[in-house]
């Protein structure tokens, strides 16, 4: 599970790299010991059923959980060891795509996507941000939507408009907390052919994080599936298929 | 019951403690750069002008109660000319900060912590956050700011209405002029019972925004942990503003009244 690549020495274009994560909550162990290499360009999906540990990884990529052991460097930085300000500056370049979309309530979807545009790249001109903005509305194809409210929008608009809300901001990583739960089977495709889109035209590095494997085989250019808060499996779509794993092959079904 | 009390006191001591953090990152992003006017003024409408009709008929209706109530009374002692002096004194000194504050508390109060509640649990402060934006310096040092600055206001604003109240009350039983009620209301007052009373309600707008925000913001996750949010922000708010206005009252009598 690129232990192999770490140890040697031979991550120089990884953009995430996670050697030994462990991480329990209330001594129940998540993450059992596990590495993961994310390389530049690459489109990762990490697959597994519910309550496997995927989205507790994601979240110590991120900084949002602190792990018990183990390091986890993005963009070369140890995530646990950055300071505030170091941190933020690293989240700048690091897009994060949450399960439920988690737009902002009380604002407009222009509004929601221009935040990070004037709180974090402290943008002040109002010409420069719209033009951004309907730039980046147009890419989801929501344009219309701009002067509305989350609340008035379906399940997969708002999985387009947070996704605009972290292309916005051009990030070099992008991380995807099962963006396609609780959508339809046609809606889960266009947003899965969506990423891919975007991931082709921004040239991020993608970890997807999912349990749907028709998202994980139009985003990933290769696969990883965990199980009890360990990596099982690895490969292409084309390679898991083959596998003989019991768990591996539920995915197929 | 050995093996609960310290584990309680424990608990105790922990929310103390997360607390005083939570003050120490509100006070450290107050003087950061990037002061959210935009957001604070926002809050200022919400927390202020929306409360408004509230405490209008609040402060109108304790006013008419009490003068009410205790026109019977001091008509027996032959000080029926007492009435407005002793309504404007005893509702701009205690009652109108004290009920003004426990009545935002169940609005405003609440109000937050739900709010910030509900973006906990569905994960917009941890968008924020990740975006590399700053959700203390948007969502709470706004939120304190406004009811710290709001209450007072609505304070005078509901006392104001309260000593109308009294107008109305006085004028039930029998007639008395606009220009003689509010000269008796004002007669026996000073400013040294409007300011330690204008005083303590910064304390208690602070008390709300600050209890709102920290329950909100560190809420539970699941739609049960709004619920606890709202309801708990709501019974520590109250329960400050009682708090503060008891050392309120002892520190009036020793620094104006010299007691």
């Amino acid at each position: 599970m690129g232990t192999a690549e770490i140890t040697n020495g031979i991550a120089q274009d990884a953009v995430i790299e996670i050697s030994h994560l462990t991480k329990s909550f209330n001594g129940r162990p998540v993450l059992r010991d596990i590495n993961m290499l994310l390389h530049r360009g690459e489109n990762l999906a990490v697959l597994g059923k519910s309550g496997q540990g995927k989205s507790v990884t994601i979240k110590c990529i991120i900084g949002l959980i602190e792990q018990d052991g183990g390091v986890v460097k993005v963009l070369g930085k140890d995530v646990i060891a950055l300071e505030d300000d170091a941190l933020k500056e690293l989240r700048v370049k690091v897009g994060f795509l949450f399960q439920g979309g988690a737009l902002y309530d009380s604002m407009s979807v222009e509004e929601n996507l221009a935040f990070p545009l004037t709180r974090v790249l402290k943008l002040t001109n109002r010409k420069e941000i719209r033009q951004r903005v309907h730039e980046i509305l147009e890419e989801v194809e929501l344009k219309q939507t701009a002067k509305k409210m989350p609340s008035e929008l379906s399940g997969g608009m708002r999985k387009r408009i947070a996704l605009a809300r972290t292309l916005i901001m051009k990030p070099e990583i992008i991380l995807y907390d099962e963006p396609t739960t609780g959508l339809d089977p046609i809606t889960s495709k266009d947003i899965s052919e969506l990423i891919r889109k975007m991931q082709e035209k921004y040239k991020a590095s993608s970890l997807i994080i999912t349990h749907d494997m028709a998202c994980a085989r139009i985003t990933a250019d290769r696969m990883l599936v965990m199980n009890d808060g360990v990596f099982i499996a690895e490969g292409t779509h084309e390679e898991l298929a083959k596998c003989d794993n019991e768990m591996v092959c539920a995915f197929f079904k | 019951m050995e093996q609960t009390l310290p584990r309680r006191s424990n608990k105790i001591l922990s929310a103390i403690g997360e607390q005083v953090i939570f003050l120490g990152l509100f006070i450290r992003n107050v003087f950061k750069k990037g002061f959210e006017w935009n957001e604070f003024i926002r809050q200022c409408y919400i927390v202020g002008y929306r409360s408004l009709p509230l405490v209008a008929i609040t402060g109108f209706v304790i006013g008419l109660v009490i003068t009410i109530q205790s026109y019977p009374t001091m008509k027996s002692l032959g000080a029926q000319g007492f009435v407005p002096s002793m309504v404007a004194i005893s509702v701009v000194r205690e009652i109108g900060p004290v009920v003004i504050a426990l009545i935002c508390a169940g609005k405003v109060a609440s109000g937050i912590g739900a709010e910030l509640g509900s973006m906990n649990v569905t994960e917009q402060i941890d968008a924020m956050e990740v975006s590399g934006a700053n959700p203390l310096q948007y969502l709470v040092v706004t939120r304190v700011l406004a009811c710290t600055l709001m209450i007072p206001v609505l304070t005078l604003m509901g006392d104001a209405m309260a000593l109308w109240g009294g107008f109305l009350g006085v004028n039930i039983g029998g007639h008395v002029s606009m220009t003689l009620y509010f000269n008796k209301a004002f007669n026996f007052m000073y400013f040294s019972d409007l300011f330690p009373a204008v005083l303590k309600s910064f304390f208690f707008g602070f008390a709300i925004g600050f209890v709102g925000c920290f329950k909100g913001y560190y809420a539970s996750k699941g739609t049960e942990g709004v619920g606890d949010a709202a309801n708990s922000a709501v019974v520590n708010a109250s329960l400050w503003i009682i708090i503060i206005d008891a050392l309120a009252a002892q520190l009036t009598n020793i620094f104006v009244y010299k007691v």
